[in-house]
C-alpha cells in the first residue's frame, strides 16, 4: 500500500465572479523514502494541492471531490482535533517563506521544545531539549544557539530551522513547498542536500514543490507537471529529461536556460497561462500547443504510456 | 534615552567597470551584493558618496537636475515587478506615451502613433487594442513588454535592466529576454543586465561582473567567466546552479557559512571568511581587482587550480598582461 494516495482531487475556489478550479482531478502515489516533484508555474495549482495534503487550504477553498489517503485512512474524513495530531507527527509542512512561519518573540530551543513537549505530553523539558540540540546538529547549526530569537539567523538558516522543526518528530511525509526560492544559489544547495540526507537517514517521503523543473530534476525521483489545476503528466525524472511527452512539458524542457550549455537556443512556450477564470474548451495548453487537433477541444483524459508515465494529451490516445 | 552607535552601510565598495557601446554588461550576485543600488547609482536615482560617472564621455556625476533631464532621455531602466511599476489607474498607451509628455511636446496624433508603433514593436499587438487596457488587465509578461516599451519610446541609448525576469513565469522569460535582444539590435541600445540568475546571465551577457558583499570579485568576457572562472566565490556559485539534468556532472562546491552582514564586513579579503584557499594574507588584506589576462579581472591573491583543490602561486600585482 503507497503511503500517500490521493485520488481525483479537486479543490475549488468559490469566488464573487466564478469558481476556480485550483486542482481539477489530481491523483498521486507515494511511497515510503520516496521523492515527488510536483513542478508547474503561477496558477498551476500545486500550492494548494500541497496545502490540501495538510487540510490547510485557506478559504474561500474547498475540497469538492475525491480521497486522500495516509496510509490507507482517508484524512479528508477526519476532524479536526484528529487532524491536529497527523499535522507534525505523520506529515510535515514547509512553507516557502520562513521569517513569518517561526514566532519572532521565541527562541528556537522554545519552537522546538514546545513542539516536541505538544505532541509528547509525557516528555521532559531536559529532554526535551536535548532532542532539540541533536536536531540542530544534524541542521549544521550550533547547539548554543538554541537561545537565540529567528531575526539572530540568517535566512539560510531559518529555512533549515523550518526543516529542523517539520522532521522533528520524524514524520513519514514531508512537504516543502518552494523551500529554497528565497535562498542564495549556495545555500539552495546545502538545504536541498539536507533535505535528501534527511530522507537518507530518516526514510521518510518527501515532497517537492517547486517551479524550478531544474531542482525537481537533479533532486526528485518522480515529477508531477501540473498547469491550470491539472496533472499534465507525471513519471520518473529521467523521462521527463529523454522523453518529455506532453507539450507543456516539452515546451518547458526548451525554454529553460541550461548553464551547462554554451550557445543555447531557447524557446519561450507563445501565449500566456490561462485565466482561471475563462479556462479554453477541453485542453487547457490547447491556445498555446502546436500540435493542436480537433480532438482537443474535448476534455483529456490522462493517458498511460506505460506503468510509471502518465499524458495528459490526446496524442497517446483517447 | 536610547544611544545607538550609528552603523554604516556600504552597498557598493569602490567598484570600477566600463561598459562599450552596443553590449549587454551583466551585473550579477545575490541579493544584497550591491547589484541594483550600483544600477541606480548609475542613473543617479541614488546620490553617490564617492566616485566618478562617465556617461558618453560626460562627467555626469554632478550633473545638475537640468541637465539630468536631458540625460535620461538617453538612459532609462526598468525594474524587477512589472506589476509595481506601472500605474494601475492609468491606460497601458498612456503610460507609454507618459515619457513623451514629458521629455517632448508632440501633438496628441503623433503622440499616439508613436506609441501604437512602439506597443508594436515590443509585441503587443494589435497595438490599439493594448493602448486601451488597463495593467491588471495584462499578464506579468505581457506587462513587463509595457515597462520596455515605455522605456524605448525615447530612443534611448542605454537601459539599466533590473532583474527584468525574475518575477515572470520561467516558460515566458525567454520571450522577454528574445525581445530585449531584438530591441537591442533594432534600436542600438546598449545594457546594463543586473540578475542573481546566472543561467540567464549566461544566456543574454556579452560581459559580466560577479559581486560580494558589495565589491566586484570577477570581471570577465561571458564565455571565460563560465567555462575558467578563477575567484572561488566565482566558480563555487557556478557549481551550485541547478541543471536540468538527472545527473549533474559538476559537484556542487561546499562552502563554509552564510554572507555576512553588510554592516560588519569581514576584514581583509570580504570573502575570506568562506574561502577554503583563505590565507593569513586574505584575513588582513583585501585584494585588488586585477587583470590576469586582457579583459579578464580577480579580486584574488592566488591562482587556484580548482580540479585540485589547491593554492598554486601568488599573483605578482606588478606584471600587468
Amino acid at each position: 500500500m503507497p503511503l500517500l494516495d490521493v485520488a481525483s482531487l479537486t479543490v475549488v475556489y468559490r469566488a464573487k465572479r466564478g469558481n476556480v478550479k485550483a486542482v481539477d482531478d489530481v491523483s498521486i502515489s507515494l511511497n515510503k523514502g520516496e521523492i515527488l516533484g510536483i513542478v508547474g508555474e503561477s496558477g498551476s495549482g500545486k500550492s494548494t494541492l500541497g496545502l490540501s495534503l495538510i487540510r490547510q487550504i485557506p478559504p474561500p477553498g474547498v475540497v469538492v471531490s475525491g480521497a486522500i489517503r495516509l496510509d490507507g485512512r482517508n484524512i479528508l474524513n477526519l476532524k479536526e482535533h484528529e487532524m491536529l495530531l497527523l499535522r507534525g507527527r505523520k506529515i510535515a509542512f514547509v512553507f516557502q517563506d520562513p521569517m513569518t512561519s517561526l514566532n519572532p518573540v521565541k527562541s528556537i530551543g522554545a519552537h522546538f521544545v514546545e513542539l516536541l513537549r505538544t505532541h509528547e505530553p509525557n516528555l521532559k523539558e531536559a529532554d526535551a531539549i536535548q532532542r532539540a540540540k541533536e536536531i540542530l546538529k544534524v541542521l549544521g547549526i550550533s547547539a548554543e544557539r538554541l537561545s537565540d530569537y529567528p531575526h539572530q539567523f540568517s535566512g539560510g538558516m531559518r529555512q533549515r530551522i523550518m526543516i529542523g522543526l517539520g522532521v522533528a518528530l520524524n514524520p513519514d511525509l514531508v512537504i516543502a513547498d518552494e523551500p529554497t526560492t528565497a535562498l542564495d544559489v549556495i545555500v539552495q544547495a546545502k538545504t536541498l542536500d539536507l533535505l535528501k540526507r534527511l530522507r537518507d537517514a530518516y526514510g521518510m517521503a518527501l515532497v517537492l514543490i517547486t517551479h524550478d523543473l531544474s531542482i525537481a530534476l537533479e533532486r526528485c525521483d518522480k515529477i508531477m507537471v501540473m498547469y491550470a489545476g491539472q496533472l499534465v503528466e507525471y513519471t520518473r525524472s529521467k523521462d521527463i529529461q529523454d522523453t518529455p511527452r506532453h507539450p507543456y512539458t516539452q515546451g518547458l524542457m526548451r525554454s529553460i536556460p541550461n548553464i551547462e550549455l554554451t550557445d543555447q537556443r531557447l524557446v519561450a512556450i507563445p501565449g500566456n497561462p490561462p485565466d482561471l477564470l475563462n479556462l479554453p474548451m477541453g485542453c487547457r495548453f490547447n491556445p498555446r500547443c502546436s500540435y493542436t487537433m480537433i480532438h482537443c477541444l474535448d476534455n483529456t483524459p490522462l493517458i498511460s504510456i506505460d506503468e510509471q508515465h502518465f499524458v495528459r494529451c490526446f496524442l497517446y490516445g483517447g | 534615552m536610547f544611544s545607538r552607535k550609528t552603523e554604516y552601510v556600504k552597498a557598493v565598495d569602490y567598484i570600477d567597470f566600463t561598459v562599450m557601446k552596443g553590449e549587454i554588461f551583466t551585473l550579477a550576485g545575490e541579493s544584497g551584493c550591491g547589484k541594483t543600488t550600483a544600477g541606480k547609482l548609475i542613473l543617479r536615482l541614488i546620490e553617490p558618496t564617492a566616485g566618478k560617472i562617465v556617461f558618453d564621455g560626460i562627467d555626469i556625476t554632478a550633473s545638475r537636475p537640468e541637465e539630468l533631464r536631458q540625460l535620461r532621455r538617453k538612459m532609462q531602466m526598468i525594474f524587477q515587478d512589472p506589476y509595481a511599476s506601472l500605474n494601475p489607474r492609468m491606460k497601458i498607451g498612456d503610460a507609454v506615451g507618459h515619457p513623451l509628455e514629458i521629455h517632448e511636446s508632440t501633438s496628441e496624433t503623433e503622440k499616439r502613433e508613436r506609441v501604437l508603433n512602439t506597443l508594436a514593436k515590443v509585441g503587443l499587438t494589435p497595438p490599439a487594442q493594448f493602448f486601451n487596457l488597463y495593467p491588471h488587465q495584462l499578464s506579468g509578461g505581457q506587462r513587463q513588454r509595457v515597462a520596455l516599451a515605455r522605456s524605448v519610446i525615447l530612443e534611448p541609448e542605454f537601459i539599466v535592466a533590473d532583474e527584468p525576469v525574475s518575477m515572470i513565469d520561467v516558460s515566458l522569460r525567454t520571450t522577454i529576454i528574445d525581445l530585449m535582444l531584438d530591441l537591442r539590435s533594432d534600436l542600438g541600445l546598449t545594457y546594463l543586465f543586473i540578475t542573481h540568475d546566472l543561467a540567464v546571465a549566461k544566456y543574454i551577457s556579452d560581459r559580466i561582473a560577479l559581486m560580494y558583499l558589495g565589491k566586484i570579485v570577477e570581471m570577465c568576457d561571458k564565455n571565460e567567466f563560465f567555462s575558467s572562472p578563477a575567484h572561488p566565490y566565482a566558480q563555487a556559485s557556478l557549481s551550485a546552479v541547478p541543471v536540468p539534468s538527472v545527473e549533474r556532472k559538476r559537484k556542487p562546491v561546499e562552502l563554509k557559512g552564510e554572507v555576512p552582514s553588510a554592516i560588519s564586513i569581514p576584514s581583509g579579503c570580504r570573502f575570506h571568511t568562506r574561502c577554503s584557499y583563505t590565507t593569513e594574507r586574505c584575513r588582513h588584506e583585501a585584494p585588488p581587482l586585477f587583470e590576469r589576462r586582457r579583459g579578464h579581472w580577480t579580486a584574488c591573491h592566488y591562482e587556484i587550480d580548482f580540479q585540485q583543490g589547491i593554492r598554486l602561486h601568488d599573483i605578482d600585482y606588478g606584471n600587468k598582461p
